[in-house]
């Protein structure tokens, strides 16, 4: 066939690799990323990276709100664990207004992290359980992740984006069912936890799938920013709960597992460790919880009347009560000019707030910190020479959230 | 001897004498800046030593000031040492008609697309950056959106009332 | 493995809770039912409908919910979802929906066959939600026809599973005819669609 009738591509003959396009929809839902890879038979040499395809200008959006209703946002962020998010917002607005919160808020903060933490870890494993062709693992987990949004459910009334506490607290005491529901979790999740477990960790066809590949050195990933569990896994103990504690986690008994390789299965492990982790600080949190007696148990938020509003029957009966409402809804509150960064340990890593006050209602600069937007960067270093399916598995075991990605 | 804020203060202006200005502590945390000529400089200082040890890059990202006239972009780096778990904020200034400024990536990997995010948002010329395009908006979009200057809404969009939302 | 359902407690015969589909109209006599092509086809096409879930965000999540064991979607006839457009009926938009990804939902819907429907689950894909912002797509009526709108932020997966049904509906009442009529192709002229 003569090239005067078919019309090639320039340079398209001497190309000797395939360019695949592992495109912005995806099966198994891991949100939406492209990822144009240069293929040579099998084996891949370059991939470039395209994100933005949910990029909802949450810092412009920011600018606009009061300190109060940005929590909506960060909701959105890294959606599996909303409350980790609200409440690294929430400590975040507390450290700039020099807000303290009593010990029991502190503590029922903590539960509700670790909760939110399990429900993220339990999506990631079984999602790399899926793409490794393994969809049982995945059924049964989600059974217990329904059991933490009815949790959620009954100390905010929202499952998936809680929007969840106050600055200075929470928006109302803990109920009675959802401490029986909080028992009800630690006395049945084990059983399940450990099942999952039996299922794939010493799984023949798994260990094969994902022991070797992704693998990152521990200087490569601190130089690329990384950090959370992907960090942990390539060696390096570096957990900003014991850091830098924040919300009373210098109470509490627990340990950092951490891995050798960096590959796909120590990211595995270190999850699966992590939520045995969390399991334990859940339950010393709950013991501490249930000290509390008296009127100390009624106690679910900071006593900062200028930032927290007041009861309703309080509103329409109490002079002072009624002022502070029209001030903190009219925005005449007292907020202090000046920058700060908080941290919080988010379910991929260190998340992280920046707010430059200038005295306003809203904030006049804020930016999120995302830890997998930073991390999905060492994407082309980790498959380099591996194979297409190492490269599926390795996309799914860095818990790549896009509404993180793009905010 | 521990590495506190003042001991790294004594450091800075040692070895970049009246150029590093600008020490606050807002919150605990170290702040400071330097003329945008030198931010390779200081970063590699910061990162070599043996004793000040700043090996992870935290944050980068821009801040527009327009009021403040010739220093209009702001680039602020958060840094982290790790082993003796301090931090540090370090900011440089330029002006919104000639945004250029050295870049990090040969330094911190990190740095490449928070350096893309920064450019799509604010319209810092990251000089040196392997690909300087835009990262989250389109690639079409012919104006930086985070700058003060510019509305967030669409004001293409008919289906909603700027009246109803306060807006109008 | 099951987790006991804690606050049903109101105990029912299994013959109860089974649901069979109605009969459509139609004379019946000794061997053989007669009735219209419309209706048996639509029986057929409703309980068995194959979804493509165009998963993006939040909504994502609680479709995730929806496919588990707790709220089944499989027992409406959709237990296999394609990611394929060329093999799926009903293309579920779930999640915002930003200005870069729009041609790309256009594409995913050009590539469906006929017949098709388009179910926006969701505050972002039905209006743009919270996010009236420069790079969010209001809506995804913008760019392809919608035929079910399902509120929330993120819709319970019982309110997913209402949308569902409500195509079921639509489904088993379309005529067969409507492909091809005037009305339709206007609209898909009016989204510049051939």
């Amino acid at each position: 066939m003569s090239e005067q009738h078919i019309k090639l591509p320039e340079g398209s003959i001497e190309k000797t690799t395939t360019t695949l396009n592992l495109g912005p929809t995806h099966p198994a839902t891991h949100g939406v990323m492209q990822n144009i890879l240069e293929l040579d038979g099998e084996r891949i040499v370059s991939t470039e990276q395209t994100i933005g395809y949910i990029h909802r200008a949450f810092e412009k959006i920011a600018e606009r709100r009061p300190l109060y209703q940005i929590t909506t946002l960060t909701d959105r962020l890294n959606y599996c664990s909303s409350p980790i998010n609200n409440m690294g917002w929430h400590l975040t607005c507390e450290k700039l207004l020099g807000v303290k919160t009593p010990k029991r808020v502190d503590y029922l903060r903590v539960i509700i992290m670790e909760l939110s933490r399990i429900s993220d870890h339990l999506i990631c494993n079984s999602i790399v359980g899926v793409d490794a062709g393994a969809y049982t693992g995945f059924l049964y987990v989600m059974q217990y992740r329904e059991l933490i949004y009815e949790i959620y459910e009954e100390v905010c009334g929202a499952r998936l984006t809680t929007n969840m506490g106050r600055i200075g607290g929470f928006e109302r005491n803990f109920n009675n069912i959802a401490f029986e529901k909080i028992e009800k979790f630690l006395r049945e999740y084990p059983k399940v936890l450990k099942e999952f477990e039996n299922l794939f960790q010493r799984n023949r066809i798994f260990m094969d799938r994902t022991k070797g590949t992704g693998a990152i050195s521990a200087d490569r990933a601190l130089n690329y920013g990384f950090t959370g569990p992907n960090l942990r896994a390539a060696g390096v103990d570096y957990d900003v709960r014991v850091h830098s504690p924040y919300s009373s986690y210098e109470d509490f008994q627990f340990n950092i597992p951490v891995g050798t390789t960096g590959d796909n299965y120590d990211r595995w492990l270190v999850r699966e460790q992590e939520m045995w982790q969390s399991l334990s600080i859940i339950e010393q949190a709950y013991q501490k919880v249930q000290e509390f007696k008296g009127t100390d148990a009624d106690v679910y938020h900071a006593d900062v009347p200028e930032y927290y509003l007041p009861e309703k029957a309080d509103v329409y009966t109490k002079m002072e009560a009624l002022i502070y409402h029209f001030k903190i809804v009219m925005g005449e509150t007292e907020i202090p000019k000046g920058e700060v960064y908080h941290s919080v340990e988010g379910g991929n890593g260190e998340l992280g707030f920046y707010l430059i006050s200038d005295g306003g209602r809203t904030p006049y600069r804020l930016h999120f910190r995302r830890p997998c937007f930073i991390y999905y960067q060492a994407y082309e270093e980790l498959t380099k020479g591996a194979m297409l399916s190492d490269a599926i598995m390795t996309m799914s075991s860095l818990n790549l959230i896009a509404g993180e990605l793009d905010a | 001897m521990s590495l506190t804020n003042e001991h790294i203060k004594a450091r800075l202006t040692e070895k970049f004498p009246e150029q590093v200005t600008g020490f606050e502590e807002p919150y605990g945390l170290l702040t400071f800046e330097a003329p945008k000529e030198l931010n390779l400089k200081v970063l590699n200082f910061l990162y070599d030593d043996e004793e000040l040890k700043f090996r992870f890059m935290t944050d980068l990202c821009g801040v527009h000031y327009p009021d403040k006239k010739g220093q209009e972009l702001a680039v602020v780096y958060h840094l982290h040492n790790m082993i003796d778990n301090v931090r540090l904020r370090f900011k440089v200034y330029t002006d919104i008609n000639q945004p250029d400024i050295y870049t990090a990536t040969g330094l911190f990997s990190a740095a490449n697309w928070m350096e893309r995010e920064t450019f799509d948002f604010y319209g810092v010329n990251f000089v040196g950056h392997p690909k300087l395009k835009r990262i989250l908006n389109v690639d079409e979009m012919d104006y930086f959106p985070m700058r003060k200057e510019f509305p967030l809404e669409d004001q293409t969009r008919i289906d909603k009332d700027d009246e109803m939302f306060g807006r109008g | 493995m099951a987790r006991p359902v804690s606050y049903n407690f109101i105990k029912k015969p299994l013959e109860a809770d089974i649901s069979i589909a109605d009969m459509p109209e139609g004379h019946q006599g000794e061997g053989f039912f007669a009735t219209s092509l419309n209706s048996v086809i639509g029986l057929a096409r409703k309980n068995s409908i194959w979804p493509l879930p165009f998963a993006t965000s939040c909504c994502g999540i609680e479709f995730m919910a929806t496919m588990g064991s707790h709220y089944d979607l499989a027992r409406f006839g959709s237990e296999r979802v394609g990611f394929s457009p060329r093999q799926c009926d009903l293309l579920m938009v779930m999640g915002t929906i930003a200005k870069k990804m729009g041609p790309v939902v256009k594409q995913v819907y050009l590539q469906m066959a006929e017949p098709r429907w388009v179910i926006a689950v969701g505050a972002c894909a039905s209006s743009g939600g919270i996010f009236d912002t420069y790079s969010v797509l209001q809506g995804i009526d913008q760019v392809v026809p919608v035929d079910v709108y399902v509120p929330g932020c993120p819709p319970r997966p019982e309110a997913i599973i209402d949308g569902v049904m409500r195509i079921q509906d639509l489904v088993g009442k379309e005529s067969l005819r409507r492909r091809n009529g005037e009305q339709y192709k206007a609209l898909l002229e009016s989204y510049g669609i051939q």
